[in-house]
């Protein structure tokens, strides 16, 4: 067990070094920093001093270390484009993708759930065929098609919510919270829905096919044949081992949800993480790219570790096959 | 079901294909738009006009003839990254199958890291990394081929790994022994045995990728790193006509995201259809 966890360690350690890197390759070499730091008048002798001065012309193992050593202070330098630190923007903008992200996630797994739980014990019922084939469409679209229907169909013709932003925020120290205010209740509503739809429709065909897998199962048909209701059979026995699964794929599917965001965000206008980075790609802004790259890195190194380690210390059995739920 | 997606594909392939002679108009040719023809609703509408069967955009551009050369674009985008993705997947996997050792656990170490990393952070960080790299005036330009090379890179793992199981089952198999004692070449071995032998799953991972790969393209473009809008796919045409929604000129975005939409579920259902097909449990 232990010699399990120092492996998993390890290798996430090496994916973060790794992610460092490229982070650092990037802020570096890409582009000059000097160059997209002063004004064109500087001249070449004051850029020869900014450079020493920043450390430039050391080797590359010791930029490297001193990058690594900023980084997991938190300190990623100066954004291009906005000339202030990164640490900053990005604990400004945090929160509303966290908001957004938990909403999204619970809201995929109190309606993800409960479908799958249907589709998987009536299956050949009319709203079960409906359901799936909903399911279909909502792996097929794209979700910025999504927004934008739900946009043009609740914002612009029925006008009930708002379109874009966050609404009122309540700042908590450095935390700003949209979900104790009304409008911002309204706010998070739509990005929400459209964040959620392909985690929904995901959760969803995986609890129906782990139910249908569980219900074949030997101490099912015992069960069954003990002379046990089939309410204590479906949800007392079966449903607490799909559930297992289940749960740990969810935690892996919450990497998937920081990429959608980014997407979200962008059709919204949400003002979070992910608009950020897109502002960040289409300005060539790498030091906040670099920094959005390790923290989202970290992000998805710790999850996988901590999926990981619930894998083997449930069920040492359920090797769930990433690839056959088409994870990634 | 899979007849009508079929066919609904190859509608919109056809119409896409044969773009450049079937388009009512060019709508990339600035000397043949004019300003008063902008914003022209869908010709069954009041103030529409059936020489702009679906409407006009904001420059006077129609929109059915920027659908075709657009669903153009998003289609050979697609096809050819998941054919970029195919090779490299398949030569890595090769390799690392057959060589098994170091290089092997080189390939798949990148192929586990990459794999942690959804596919379209990836494809967005190399569209970044190539701003910041190449001039500013060739963007245009070679926008295509760097989506293409993005869309690739982040989906090459899946080939790689499957093509490398199967290398490695059906390198222990007879015939394969067989040719190595003969003294058959090492890469004739994996060219000519190997590689057919392995090669069927992939395919049914690569219809199924398309239908991703389109995806990606159009969500990329979307979010304004894809294709510019003096060649839009789908996805910038989308985007273009996202600005005009509150306006009131719902058709600029909605046909192609219409047409979108129905492409990539034809061709997800094609691909479910071909993975059950080839799947023996199921016969």
């Amino acid at each position: 067990m232990i010699a399990f966890l120092v492996q998993r360690l390890y290798q996430a350690v090496l994916v973060m070094l790794t992610v460092g890197l490229i982070a650092f390759a990037l802020f570096n070499y890409v582009g000059d920093p000097i160059n997209s730091m002063v004004g064109q008048d500087t001249s070449l002798a004051d850029r020869g001093r900014l450079r020493q001065e920043l450390g430039l012309n050391d080797s590359f193992i010791i930029q490297f270390a001193r990058f690594v050593g900023r980084g997991a202070r938190g300190e990623f330098g100066l954004s291009y484009q906005q000339a202030r630190p990164v640490g900053q923007i990005i604990l400004e903008k945090m929160p509303a993708t966290l908001e957004l992200s938990f909403v999204a996630a619970t809201l995929a797994l109190v309606i993800g759930v409960p479908m799958g739980i249907y589709t998987g014990l009536h299956r050949r019922s009319w709203l079960s065929q409906l359901l799936l084939g909903l399911s279909l469409i909502g792996v097929s679209l794209p979700t910025f098609l999504i927004g934008i229907l739900l946009i043009l169909v609740f914002a612009v013709v029925l006008g009930w919510l708002p379109s874009f932003g966050r609404g009122s925020v309540v700042q908590f120290g450095w935390w700003s919270s949209g979900l104790v205010t009304l409008d911002g209740w309204r706010a998070i509503i739509l990005p929400a829905v459209t964040l959620a739809l392909f985690q929904m429709t995901l959760i969803m065909r995986l609890v129906r096919a782990e139910m249908i897998e569980v219900l074949r199962t030997d101490y099912i048909k015992f069960a069954r044949a003990r002379g046990l209701t089939n309410r204590a059979v479906n949800f007392g026995h079966a449903l607490k081992n799909t559930l297992v699964p289940v749960i740990t794929i969810a935690g892996l599917q919450l990497g998937s949800i920081i990429a959608f965001a980014i997407i979200t965000e962008t059709v919204f206008q949400w003002p979070g993480m992910g608009l950020m980075f897109i502002q960040a790609v289409t300005f060539a802004d790498i030091p906040v790219m670099a920094a959005y790259l390790v923290l989202v890195g970290f992000f998805f190194v710790t999850i996988n570790l901590v999926v990981d380690l619930l894998y083997h210390f449930i069920d040492p059995r359920l090797r769930v096959d990433r690839e056959r739920v088409g994870i990634g | 079901m899979t007849v009508a997606a079929a066919l609904v594909a190859l509608v919109i392939i056809a119409g896409a294909v044969l773009a450049p002679w079937i388009a009512p108009h060019d709508p990339f040719d600035p000397a043949s738009l004019s300003l008063l023809d902008a914003s022209n609703p869908p010709a069954w509408l009041a103030g529409g006009d059936w020489s702009f069967p679906l409407g006009t955009d904001n420059q006077g551009r129609d929109i059915l003839s920027a659908i075709l050369y657009g669903s153009r674009l998003s289609l050979m985008v697609g096809f050819s990254a998941v054919l970029l993705a195919l090779l490299l997947g398949v030569t890595l996997g090769l390799f690392a199958g057959w060589r098994g050792g170091l290089a092997d656990t080189i390939i798949m170490r990148i192929a586990d890291v990459k794999l942690s990393f959804p596919a379209i952070l990836i494809a967005l960080l190399i569209d970044g990394v190539a701003r910041g790299v190449l001039p500013r005036d060739a963007q245009s330009e070679i926008a295509p081929y760097v989506l293409i090379a993005a869309i690739a890179l982040s989906f090459w793992v899946q080939y790689a790994r499957t093509v490398r199981a199967s290398t490695l089952v059906e390198r222990g198999k007879e015939y394969i022994q067989a040719a190595r004692v003969i003294g058959v070449h090492p890469a004739k071995i994996v060219l000519g045995h190997l590689l057919p032998n392995v090669i069927g799953p992939v395919l049914v991972i690569a219809t199924i990728n398309l239908a991703l790969a389109i995806l990606t393209e159009a969500t990329l473009s979307f979010l304004g790193v894809g294709l510019p809008p003096t060649q839009p796919s789908l996805g910038t045409l989308i985007r273009n006509g996202n600005d005009y929604l509150f306006s009131g000129d719902w058709w600029i975005s909605i046909f192609p995201g219409v047409v979108l939409a129905a492409l990539i579920l034809s061709v997800n259902l094609l691909g479910d259809w071909l993975r059950d097909a080839f799947n023996p449990k199921l016969r």
